[in-house]
């Protein structure tokens, strides 16, 4: 790429108006997190709100430092977050194996499509009960709901993906000869990538609503265990707390998805 | 004996709102080495033959017979170029000049230096490991050029090939391509509706008549001992150049009614 020294002073001004707009986004990012805390502070503080059914920050921090305190912080989390990226992992490769039979068969396609949408649209919350009937309540009937809430949106979009790739790099794949499998392997997949990452993107969310509604509905342990708990005992400050932490998880698993995207998509930058 | 045989071939396509026949009664031979351009109106059957030629399809009636035996499927002894270039953006240009290769099974540290060789010598050194979209369009098809022409095949088949590009790189690309095939010795019949270019690069042009397409005429294209081993570029120079332009202009035009 050219070296700095290169560019004309216009270009320079150019390059600096646009840090400068990302830089004064970014602060008014963080600026917009802190007044809500401290808003939050100040409207409990003067009473302003009822810190009873409210709580406020320097509460659900203290909550927090509790669970830490007794150990239990890292339990809740790691409950969470290990049942998540578990559901999320089986439900993905799930997700797309069954796709990739869909592509397969056009045949079994055509017969599975209406079932696959209805699965779509039910509720997935509505199979809690059953999950925890079968599996009893705890780590594997959490996994089952965070795989049912995830496995299907994988399933379409990836299929869908799988459907639309050009049908003449599939025809120049024909012209050398190649098989199904070559063809699947050489085209399908690596044409899918993107695709697939975007059906990540999505999965790693629904599989924590999943795991959230799990915990909700049959758990020891988990940061909805702790929602669903703190909201029984009318500890504001501990669902509070939990549904912050909750908020950091999500957006950190997001994270980790936008890195191995930027691990695996080299070619087109 | 001919390189390649067609006889009485048809084709239909069948949809369920429909009944399309393509082709009907088609008949040519090709000679061993010989360079054929194939014109005619839009939707006549042009690429439905490169198809059936490549044995990715099957003719409903009719043969076609290549070095004395029916084609029944794809064969390695035909290359194949599409319209567009359709590198794989997620390799390299290494990689897609590797495909073809790869999927024959021929990947040999041998094949894979002869590969490196045709990219050196067709101005592509220094861009094995970059990406396609790294390329421009003429570079592109160079390389698409080489991936068909490194399983070997002696029969290459085009399917406009350069319609995909802008018409300064089209003229440069099919110098390219016409001295780099006349350097292998290659059995061409390419698919084209330029019929400057037809003319420029073929030994014979053969025009179509719409659908259902059958061979309306044959012009064997000669432009006398002093531009017949010439560059495409050149020979557009011809005086004859212009009358077999005309001729075809005409042929095509009437055939629109």
């Amino acid at each position: 790429m050219n070296s700095k020294k290169g560019y004309s002073l216009e270009h320079r001004k150019y390059l600096r108006r646009i840090r400068v707009r990302q830089r004064t986004i970014l602060v008014l990012q963080i600026l917009l997190l802190i007044s809500v805390f401290a808003l939050w502070e100040i409207a409990a503080a003067y009473g302003w709100i009822n810190q009873f059914i409210t709580s406020k920050p320097s509460r659900a921090w203290t909550a927090a430092v509790n669970l830490f305190n007794r150990g239990e912080l890292w339990r809740h989390l790691g409950y969470t977050i290990g049942e998540t990226v578990l559901g999320f992992t089986v439900g993905t490769m799930a997700g797309i194996v069954i796709a990739a039979a869909l592509w397969w068969s056009d045949f079994i396609s055509r017969i599975l499509d209406p079932y696959i949408v209805i699965l779509n649209s039910v509720p997935k919350v509505a199979l809690g009960p059953i999950f925890i009937v079968w599996l009893g309540t705890g780590l594997k009937a959490v996994v089952a709901m965070a795989v049912a809430t995830s496995i299907i949106v994988t399933i379409m979009v990836v299929h869908n993906g799988f459907k639309n790739i050009d049908p003449n790099k599939i025809k120049l794949m024909r012209t050398f000869g190649a098989s199904r499998l070559q063809i699947f392997t050489k085209v399908v997949i690596p044409a899918s990538v993107p695709t697939m990452i975007s059906a990540l993107k999505v999965s790693v969310g629904l599989s924590l609503v999943g795991t959230i509604v799990g915990e909700f509905l049959g758990s020891k342990a988990g940061l909805g265990y702790l929602i669903v708990y703190g909201g029984q005992i009318f500890n504001m400050s501990l669902v509070m707390a939990a549904v912050i932490m909750l908020s950091v998880v999500s957006a950190l698993l997001y994270y980790l998805v936008v890195l191995l995207e930027r691990k695996i998509v080299r070619y087109n930058r | 004996m001919a390189k390649l045989v067609i006889k009485n071939v048809s084709l239909k396509y069948h949809t369920v709102e429909d009944e399309i026949e393509a082709l009907r009664d088609f008949n040519l031979e090709v000679e061993p080495r010989e360079f054929i351009s194939i014109v005619g109106p839009s939707g006549c059957g042009k690429s439905t033959l490169l198809s059936l030629i490549a044995g990715l399809m099957k003719p409903t009636t009719g043969s076609i017979i290549l070095d004395g035996s029916p084609i029944t499927g794809t064969t390695q002894k035909i290359g194949y170029m599409l319209q567009q270039d359709y590198l794989f953006e997620w390799r390299t240009i290494l990689d897609n000049a590797l495909l073809g290769l790869e999927v024959m099974r021929r990947k040999t540290d041998e094949s894979v230096a002869q590969v490196k060789q045709m990219l050196k010598d067709y101005g592509l050194s220094g861009f094995e490991h970059s990406y396609p979209h790294q390329l421009s369009g003429g570079m592109r098809q160079r390389v698409a050029l080489i991936r068909t022409l490194a399983t070997e095949p002696d029969l290459l088949l085009l399917d406009e090939p350069f319609s995909a590009l802008d018409y300064q790189t089209r003229l440069a690309v099919g110098e390219d391509v016409c001295r780099i095939l006349c350097q292998h010795q290659k059995t061409v019949i390419m698919v084209t509706h330029d019929i400057a270019e037809a003319i420029s690069m073929a030994d014979r042009v053969i025009v179509l008549t719409s659908r259902p397409g059958r061979v309306k005429s044959e012009h064997v294209i000669d432009f006398g001992p002093e531009y017949n081993h010439s560059s495409p570029l050149k020979r557009r120079e011809s005086p004859r150049f212009r009358e077999y332009f005309a001729a075809i202009w005409k042929e095509l035009n009437s055939s629109e009614q």
